[in-house]
């Protein structure tokens, strides 16, 4: 057949499964530790994490964060310890999503989520501002009307931080080395990033899920 | 004289406003039943491509994206209208309509379905039957080529003055290559009509596929006309003149909007066109059987049936151009040339050549069974001398 064997391939492929997917009404299933984009968390009381130590703005390579820190209120604290981030600011038009500020950061503050649907209409709003990153009393990210969720998309945030210890040293992997978050508590480990230890990965390509 | 213009019953009484209208109504069935049939392929080619790649395809406007290609022509009509500043202004303007025209006027001799009663009237369900028949369709593909050949020329611009010029070569090639293979059935039938041709082929039972229907006794004729039909409507593989790796665009890149809409609707109204042709002329047009537990004089074997049948056979048809969009690769812009002047012309001719040979041996009572081996041999050995003669690539090689 030679030359014409492409009318069988074409055809076969009539018969066989879609790869693609019913897409903003369905979602495939995102990969564990997705870099998606940022929320502030809160501690179980729900009080802020960020104590403003810019070290965040300070690793970034693309200089999104602008951080400014101030003494917290005596009388109404906003975080645990001396100071808290008063202004939070990350422009996502620069951001390359490479987690270095979610290693940087000392109290677990800044995270990632698996969200990374949105589409700004101006400049302005592709500045998230403290007020939009920090979680809500839910411990939830806040929705923004320009982003795209479905289901429970929002449900993981700290994904990088639940998988090795920060030094990415094995033996601390799967042990709880984190506090505790607004909302959830204690969040379990994530699975391991070692192939060799697949006890606790999916074995199997996870099936999609019709959302919403 | 009415002869000349039409052999429909409908019109050889006198003509009074009954008529008029019918025929009024029929012309208006045609017009929006080309557009909507063109939205539909358009929209089930994008689900079928879809399909052999493992997509889904469109989705979004209307049940199962069916809506898609209205939505794109309301967008096309929305859109601004540039014209580069070389431009021949006048031609610009024309080219689209010469190309659209025609795409709409040659369906008119495509038979879809059998003779009926309207208001009283006998009609056939086609808008016209004139005594030329199947050679108006090549006369209107001759004035779309006149379309895509002064869009090039009068955009001012070299990628479709390119793509023009490959218009014209490539389809002047191929329509040499059609016509001889219409004549491979023309010979059987003894007319031009497509009605006439349509009514040789009825259908007397399941056998009269294989005897009947045209595609058997001509299968020569017919591979060569479906070929020589997709280089015709510029259907991939043949689409060479608007071969966007290469030209852009071809002849229509400095069209935009509706001008460009327009080029558009009558490339795809070709295909569906051609490929009613095929079935007008090989595979029986809208015969085939009728339902027996219901009255033979009944609307539904007067009148749904063979446009049932018709339609059934063009999609067939359709699917496969659709398929064959899918498989193949673009052609060499030589491999093109050399496959037609080279392979279809002489094929077609030898074809019509052996089948009048055939067709006069059987009317004149000769023994077929000498006859037919005997024309085959004279044939294949026209054919290999006339391919002696062709100068082979290795020789060209030299040449050059």
């Amino acid at each position: 057949m030679g030359k014409f064997s492409g009318f069988r391939i074409t055809i076969a492929q009539v018969f066989k499964p879609k790869v693609t997917g019913d897409y903003p009404n369905s979602k495939r299933p995102k990969p564990e530790r997705f870099h998606g984009r940022h929320v502030l968390n809160r501690y179980e009381d729900g009080m802020e994490k960020c104590i403003g130590c810019e070290l965040c703005a300070g690793v970034c390579p693309a200089n999104c964060i602008y951080v400014r820190g101030a003494d917290n209120p005596p009388d109404s604290p906003v975080s645990p310890g001396e100071r808290y981030g008063f202004v939070y600011e990350i422009n996502y038009l620069r951001c390359i999503h490479c987690d270095l500020c979610v290693e940087a950061c000392p109290t677990e503050a800044i995270t990632e989520t698996k969200l990374f649907e949105f589409s700004f209409t101006n400049r302005q709003d592709a500045i998230y501002t403290k007020s939009e990153l920090v979680v809500d009393d839910q411990g939830r990210a806040q929705r923004q009307p320009w982003e795209l969720w479905l289901g429970d998309e929002d449900d993981q945030t700290s994904g990088w931080m639940r998988a090795t210890a920060s030094a990415g040293q094995a033996e601390f992997e799967g042990k709880v080395g984190w506090s505790g978050e607004l909302g959830v508590g204690v969040r379990a480990a994530e699975p391991s990033q070692d192939k060799t230890r697949t006890a606790i990965a999916p074995t199997s390509e996870p099936e999609e899920v019709a959302l919403g | 004289m009415i002869r000349l213009f039409a052999a429909d019953p409908l019109l050889t009484g006198d003509i009074d406003l009954t008529v008029l209208l019918i025929v009024i109504v029929k012309t208006l069935i045609i017009f929006v039943m080309l557009l909507v049939g063109v939205m539909l392929y358009i929209w089930a080619m994008r689900k079928v491509i879809a399909d052999m790649q493992n997509r889904i395809g469109p989705q979004k406007a209307g049940p199962f994206g069916i809506l898609q290609s209205l939505a794109d022509g309301v967008k096309l009509f929305f859109k601004e209208q540039s014209e580069p500043a070389g431009s021949d202004h006048r031609v610009y303007l024309l080219a689209p309509y010469l190309s659209i025209i025609p795409a709409f006027l040659a369906f008119a001799i495509v038979p879809i379905g059998g003779t009926v009663s309207i208001a009283g009237r006998m009609t056939e369900l086609q808008l016209a039957d004139p005594a030329i028949g199947v050679l108006f369709l090549l006369a209107m593909s001759g004035i779309g080529l006149y379309g895509m050949m002064l869009a090039g020329w009068s955009s001012g611009s070299k990628y479709p003055l390119i793509g023009s010029v490959r218009a014209s070569a490539q389809m002047l090639s191929y329509e040499a290559a059609l016509g001889l293979a219409i004549v491979g059935v023309l010979v059987h039938s003894g007319t031009l009509s497509t009605r006439a041709i349509v009514n040789q082929q009825a259908w007397t039972g399941a056998g009269s596929i294989f005897t009947d229907w045209y595609w058997l006794p001509a299968i020569g004729a017919f591979v060569i006309f479906l070929i020589s039909a997709l280089a015709e409507t510029n259907h991939p593989p043949f689409d060479l003149v608007e071969a966007e790796q290469e030209l852009t665009g071809g002849f229509n890149t400095e069209y935009t909007g509706i001008r460009f809409a327009l080029f558009y609707l009558a490339e795809f109204m070709n295909v569906i066109t051609m490929s009613a042709i095929a079935v007008t002329l090989f595979l029986g047009g809208p015969n085939g059987p009728g339902l027996g537990f219901v009255a033979s004089d009944s609307w539904i074997n007067t009148w749904f049936m063979p446009i049932f049948w018709f339609f059934l056979k063009l999609m067939v048809l359709l699917y496969a151009t659709v398929w064959v969009r899918a498989s193949l690769p673009r052609m060499r812009y030589d491999r093109l040339m050399d496959f037609s002047w080279k392979v279809l012309i002489e094929s077609a001719f030898l074809w019509a050549m052996a089948t009048g040979a055939i067709v006069v041996g059987r009317n004149e009572g000769w023994n077929l069974w000498i006859l037919t081996p005997a024309v085959a041999l004279g044939a294949f050995l026209i054919y290999f001398v006339l391919m002696a003669c062709v100068p082979s690539d290795k020789e060209l090689e030299e040449i050059r």
